[in-house]
């Protein structure tokens, strides 16, 4: 699966929305996630691609593109 | 065979003066909703004016010895842990044992923030393992809500006072504790902390001015990740010390710091809801005394009985962590 694909899944499980209602452009705000959810978000992609989110790149991160963006540039 | 030791007798010890969230919407920028749902706190408890540790610690201690059948100057050991002392020297057991009447008792504090219960139970229960003592009051006890910055309200809305007491005593070799985990990571002293009031930083007139003794937090964030990756992992450390699998466990019974992180740890660790004990919603974070509050209140409303297995697990300043599978 490639990092799309595989953050989508990760979102859909950790948020319990559809895959298929995430875009690129699906912020985490529309999805009623609060700060916590997203705290638990980034722990299970730190796990999944083996990296570490700083809390000052966490709050950058507004979108289903910025994770996907993210993770290509670091995983 | 060594024979086991086990929690022979429980009790806790809970102000009578309940602090809604509403109450504190009155004086601070917050709201009952942000609470709840960041934190599953509705209310905690605050001591009386004049109220100390360890006037909870005695009275949750008294409870646990009539509960164990045994009188004060059986206690062997009284050990107190809190972040929250009466004083900075002497020991806060030291003032619960002449409360308590505990003639024949050695006194001492541990220290372990939130991990303090867990702390206590496996350095008291040693003495009881290895036949130097027959009972030991192990004690977990706070006033937080007398370091507690009650402007800032990333920090006071999160606390609670209370006090919980276990007496140790010898148990069937193959009930009671049978196994458990520390650990602690100095590295991240700071993250959990009073700044000043030791010798680092001598209380003075700019530390007060500078809010130096009140406890903070460096990064909430952190903390919260840290916690719903030790609880699994630790627990699952003292399981596999015992031969034991989480389809074991009848109970868990983690550190109350906040149900978002409980409950995230608890879908880690694949357990229904029911297995799981919960009662932040009515008594915040009340430190080390979290735990055994906690594990009392299954016992008196019929959750938890005697044969059944339960992981205690804790978490806090230091950092620390641990865990202890008991049949109780
Ligand atoms: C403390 C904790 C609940 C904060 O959760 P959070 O939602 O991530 O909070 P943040 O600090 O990111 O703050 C989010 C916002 O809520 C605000 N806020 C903080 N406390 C608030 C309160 N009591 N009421 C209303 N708003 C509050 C913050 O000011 C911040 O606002 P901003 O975005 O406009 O700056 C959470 O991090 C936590 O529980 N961590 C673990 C702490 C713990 O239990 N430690 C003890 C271990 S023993």
């Amino acid at each position: 699966m490639d990092i799309y694909g595989k953050v989508k899944a990760l979102i859909s499980e950790q948020l319990g929305v559809e895959e298929g209602e995430l875009t690129m452009d699906t912020s985490f705000e529309d999805l009623d996630a609060d700060s916590l959810d997203i705290v638990e978000l980034v722990m299970a992609l730190e796990e999944e691609f083996n990296l570490e989110i700083s809390d000052d790149e966490v709050e950058k991160i507004k979108t289903v593109g910025d994770v996907v963006r993210y993770i290509e540039a670091h995983a | 065979m060594a024979p086991g030791v086990g929690i022979i007798g429980i009790g806790s010890a809970l102000p009578a003066k309940v602090v809604t969230n509403f109450d504190l919407e009155k004086f601070l920028d917050t709201s009952d909703e942000w609470i709840r749902t960041r934190t599953g706190i509705s209310e905690r408890r605050i001591a009386e004016e004049g109220v100390i540790t360890s006037d909870l610690a005695a009275r949750a201690a008294e409870k646990a010895m009539a509960e164990a059948g045994i009188t004060a100057d059986q206690v062997e050991m009284i050990i107190v842990a809190t972040a929250t002392p009466d004083a900075p020297l002497p020991a806060t057991a030291c003032y619960v044992q002449a409360k308590l009447g505990a003639v024949n008792a050695a006194a001492l504090d541990v220290a372990a923030g939130c991990t303090g219960f867990i702390y206590g139970l496996v350095v008291g229960s040693q003495f009881v393992r290895s036949g130097a003592y027959r009972h030991v009051l192990v004690i977990g006890a706070e006033v937080l809500s007398r370091i507690l910055d009650w402007t800032d309200r990333s920090m006071c809305v999160l606390f609670g006072d209370g006090a919980g007491a276990v007496v140790l005593g010898p148990v069937d070799e193959d009930s009671g504790i049978l196994s458990f985990k520390l650990g602690s990571d100095g590295h991240m002293a700071d993250m959990l902390a009073i700044p000043a009031g030791g010798v680092r930083r001598p209380a003075s007139l700019e530390t007060v001015k500078a809010g130096l003794h009140y406890a903070r937090m460096l990064s909430g964030n952190e903390t919260f990740k840290f916690a719903v990756r030790v609880m699994g992992e630790v627990t699952q450390q003292a399981l596999d010390a015992a031969g034991l699998t989480r389809e074991d466990l009848d109970f868990l019974i983690p550190h109350q710091a906040n149900w978002r992180i409980i409950d995230a740890a608890r879908k880690r660790f694949c357990l229904p809801e029911e297995r799981v004990v919960v009662n932040i919603n009515r008594y915040g974070n009340m430190s080390s005394a979290s735990i055994p509050v906690a594990m009392e209140e299954a016992v008196r409303d019929g959750r938890l009985k005697r044969g059944d297995l339960v992981a205690l697990v804790g978490f806090g300043a230091g950092l620390t962590w641990g865990a202890a599978i008991v049949r109780y």
